[in-house]
């Protein structure tokens, strides 16, 4: 699928770059009909032409905020991951809470090769995860929360996550330290407030800062407690998390961890697991987005011709008369087409204006594949910007070129007749 | 009547603008047919699909938290429970990590007093508690994967591990196009012989079908009553009350596809109307050459009227009809989306907000040409 939408704008960027080219060579080469008569004749009847702009601005504007929100749940998810951490699961389990590792494999994994070490020892983090219903500040209501017990070396392995605000948890103790979105989204998670999950009391002691990804939306504390609590075997983990000595490491560590007959894991690199996790809500929001682009891409177009075939109905003498004074057929199409060009990339430019400020704006939605609720930005990025503008250009030449031919392939006496 | 002739003469004076109108009326209503059908696919009509005599009870702290399977007979106990059913949330793959089935370990004496609107052929149902590998699938599964009665189909586990064989006995049917016919059940005896120690003797969630609808919210404090204080806490809702919380977690997503959708349907209506408004105001002359000839006020208004309304229901009917047969034929995300599906409520709104879009880009030009000075419009001939 990825494949096709990026054939598909590859495309449509070659396309424009075509078209580009072919428009200013024909402005070089030849006499022309000079754009200050198209920008006076879109002035002239402004009515239409703000229709199609604003339809044109709002397809385009619908495909980049589309693409910006699931680019921004994909850059959530995949940022949360480290190219120097492996994640070791259960053989087959698809999502870190379908996993179960032991306590016999954790050792195993903590003296394999490539493990990184600090002068606390091995550098691994063996976790438990689950989803907790806790209520939204906005609405209220309940989301999955996805609470996540950890090693007290769980700041060590990933070493990106940095506490900002209060202290990490002791272990041992009822406390949580809570991602800055948990923060913001959940009633009632700022540090010094006691909050209840799972049937207890938890003391908030800390916010940390995971750089907007993904664990931005869990909360920590320490893994026998939440055990404990939740009625898990002690000796039973979700998925441990190691710190390799560099990123060339995972191949070695991968080899000895899943040749050990004691062992029933997969190992992946942390970036890999977390981009397989996005796959299906990105997919979700590609799809949708690009069918409803699509669809309007196809009404635009529609406005687009509509406007311009009465432009050149109005304009009829207008047409005949250039061609009277010597403009040739090909003058006129390009004349035409720069004009409905322009109210294309007016109509673009509008439309990816029009959807800048959702830049960086949070919101929030269950991953399917993690049951867990998970708060993400749009990502409006310049690439992004500059395909929707593409798509409004390729609009304008669909629905200028016809229109244009028309224009060029009118007998010119019979208009000057109706004069 | 006898003036359709004119309506429809006047209709085709310009074929391209018609066509374009109403190719653009044609994208409009595909546009709402296919979000009303995504709306539905996201669980925005789950009202209609849960049963109003069921009650869910799940652990408090969370649907993975798993509940003792000796809490049903106690739920027998409360006044008003008719029957108790349990399932379990097996979350296996087939063949492929792509291929989720909706797999539930369930409990097979009670499972068809619960939930009476799934149907099993008796045979199946017979053959099928027999067999303590058996399977039942809804009929949606059965087709995405072409598997038939008899067949034998390996299911790899993502929470139990390993491979698990299963013999297809059955194939049940809901109410079409309103129940999930993606299940995949199976018997919970099956499952626990193969578990581990710590969760032998536990179930998923309880389903609880009560005698009397009306009493749902009550009967959901009594069963949390009960386990008040316990190791294992339950947190009940009626069916419907837990659909709703569920679907409310996908939210944002579904809320701004719509959001957006809905937006860009008006857009385009009102861009389509316009067009038909201009089309009218060109012909100002000939209707004052309407009424010089003797037609009334009334006639000319309607006359008017009548056209921007048949150009709405042939440009809005055939983008619903198109609407319905591509959503018929394709689903875009067969995984994520069990129920795609255009309903005739639906249809009908479209229908409706076609008429009510042409009704009224029609009638402020025709208010104008009822209006008219006949004196003033001719002068323009």
């Amino acid at each position: 699928m990825a494949i096709v939408f990026n054939l598909l704008r590859w495309a449509i960027e070659a396309v424009i770059l075509v078209s580009f080219v072919w428009l200013v060579s024909w402005l070089v080469s030849q006499v022309n009909i000079p754009v200050s008569y198209n920008l006076r004749s879109v002035r002239q009847r402004w009515a239409s032409a703000v229709v199609a702009v604003l339809g044109i601005a709002g397809t385009v504007g619908v495909f980049v905020a589309m693409m910006s929100l699931a680019k921004g749940f994909k850059a959530t998810l995949v940022s949360s991951g480290s190219a120097d951490n492996a994640l070791v699961m259960r053989a087959g389990a698809t999502s870190e809470i379908n996993g179960s590792v032991s306590m016999e494999q954790v050792r195993v994994i903590q003296d394999a090769p490539g493990v990184a070490r600090s002068g606390t020892g091995p550098l691994i983090t063996a976790e438990v995860v689950l989803v907790a219903p806790f209520p939204l500040r906005a609405t209220g209501s309940d989301a999955n929360l996805q609470v996540r017990g950890v090693s007290p070396k769980a700041l060590e392995v990933r070493n990106k996550i940095k506490i900002v605000e209060g202290t990490f948890f002791r272990p041992g103790l009822n406390e949580l330290v809570v991602g800055q979105n948990v923060a913001h989204t959940y009633a009632g998670m700022s540090v010094g407030n006691t909050v209840t999950l799972g049937n207890t009391r938890w003391l908030v002691v800390g916010v940390f800062d995971a750089g907007g990804s993904a664990f931005d939306s869990e909360v920590w504390c320490d893994a026998p407690v939440l055990q404990q609590i939740y009625h898990r075997p002690a000796d039973s983990f979700q998925s441990v998390t190691v710190h390799l000595n560099s990123p060339e490491a995972l191949q070695q560590f991968k080899d000895a961890v899943t040749s050990d007959p004691r062992m029933t894991v997969d190992v992946s690199r942390e970036v890999d697991y977390y981009d397989k996790q996005s796959q299906v809500l990105a997919l979700t929001i590609t799809v949708l987005g690009g069918i409803v682009a699509g669809i309007m891409a196809i009404g635009a177009v529609f406005g687009a011709l509509n406007t311009m075939y009465s432009a050149v109905a109005e304009r009829a003498r207008e047409i005949a008369t250039l061609r009277a004074l010597g403009f040739r057929g090909s003058s006129v199409v390009l004349s035409f087409m720069i004009e409905a060009l322009l109210i294309s990339f007016m109509g673009g430019l509008l439309g990816c204006l029009a959807v800048l400020p959702l830049n960086s704006l949070t919101t929030g939605a269950m991953n399917f594949q993690t049951f867990s609720y998970l708060t993400f930005a749009f990502k409006i990025t310049l690439p992004l910007l500059v395909s929707g503008v593409g798509f409004a250009l390729v609009m304008g030449v669909v629905g200028g070129l016809f229109p244009a031919i028309r224009a060029a392939r009118q007998p010119v006496a019979a208009a000057l007749r109706s004069l | 009547m006898k003036f359709s002739g004119l309506v429809f003469a006047n209709l085709f004076r310009k074929k391209l603008r018609l066509l374009l109108t109403l190719g653009s009326f044609g994208v409009a209503l595909f546009l709402f047919g296919f979000l009303a059908v995504v709306r539905a696919g996201f669980g925005g009509g789950v009202q209609d699909v849960a049963g109003a005599d069921r009650v869910v009870t799940l652990s408090r702290s969370g649907f993975i938290q798993l509940l003792p399977r000796a809490y049903q007979d106690r739920m027998l106990r409360i006044p008003g429970v008719k029957a108790v059913t349990f399932d379990q949330w097996f979350g296996g793959v087939y063949q492929d990590e792509k291929n989720g089935v909706t797999e539930f370990a369930i409990d097979v004496a009670n499972q068809r007093q619960v939930f009476p609107e799934m149907k099993v052929p008796e045979d199946q149902w017979e053959a099928f508690i027999k067999d303590r590998r058996g399977a039942i699938v809804g009929v949606k599964t059965a087709q995405r994967f072409g598997w038939k009665v008899g067949d034998h189909i390996p299911i790899k586990g993502t929470i139990f591990a390993g491979t698990w064989d299963f013999n297809l006995d059955g194939i049940y049917h809901g109410r079409p196009n309103k129940d999930d016919e993606t299940q995949f059940w199976f018997q919970w005896d099956y499952l626990q012989e193969r578990v581990g120690a710590d969760i032998k003797g536990q179930v998923g969630w309880y389903t609880v079908r009560i005698a009397n609808p009306d009493d749902a919210a009550r009967i959901s404090k009594a069963i949390d009553a009960e386990f008040a204080n316990s190791p294992y806490e339950t947190h009940s809702d009626p069916e419907s009350v837990f659909f709703a919380n569920w679907v409310k977690q996908f939210g944002n997503i579904q809320l701004l596809i719509l959001s957006i959708g809905g937006v860009v349907f008006f857009t385009l209506l009102l861009v389509t109307g316009n067009t038909m408004a201009i089309a009218v105001r060109e012909r100002t002359a000939e209707l004052a050459v309407l009424k010089a000839v003797g037609y009334s006020d009334r006639f000319v208004m309607l006359f008017v009227l009548s056209e921007s309304l048949v150009i709405a229901l042939i440009g809005g009917g055939l983008g619903l009809v198109f609407a319905k047969v591509i959503t018929t034929l394709w689903n875009p995300l067969p995984g994520v989306l069990q129920i795609f599906y255009f309903s005739p409520q639906a249809m009908l709104t479209g229908l409706l907000v076609t008429l009510a879009v042409g009704a009224i880009s029609g009638l402020l030009p025709a208010i104008g040409a009822m209006r008219l000075r006949v004196v003033d419009a001719l002068r323009r001939v």
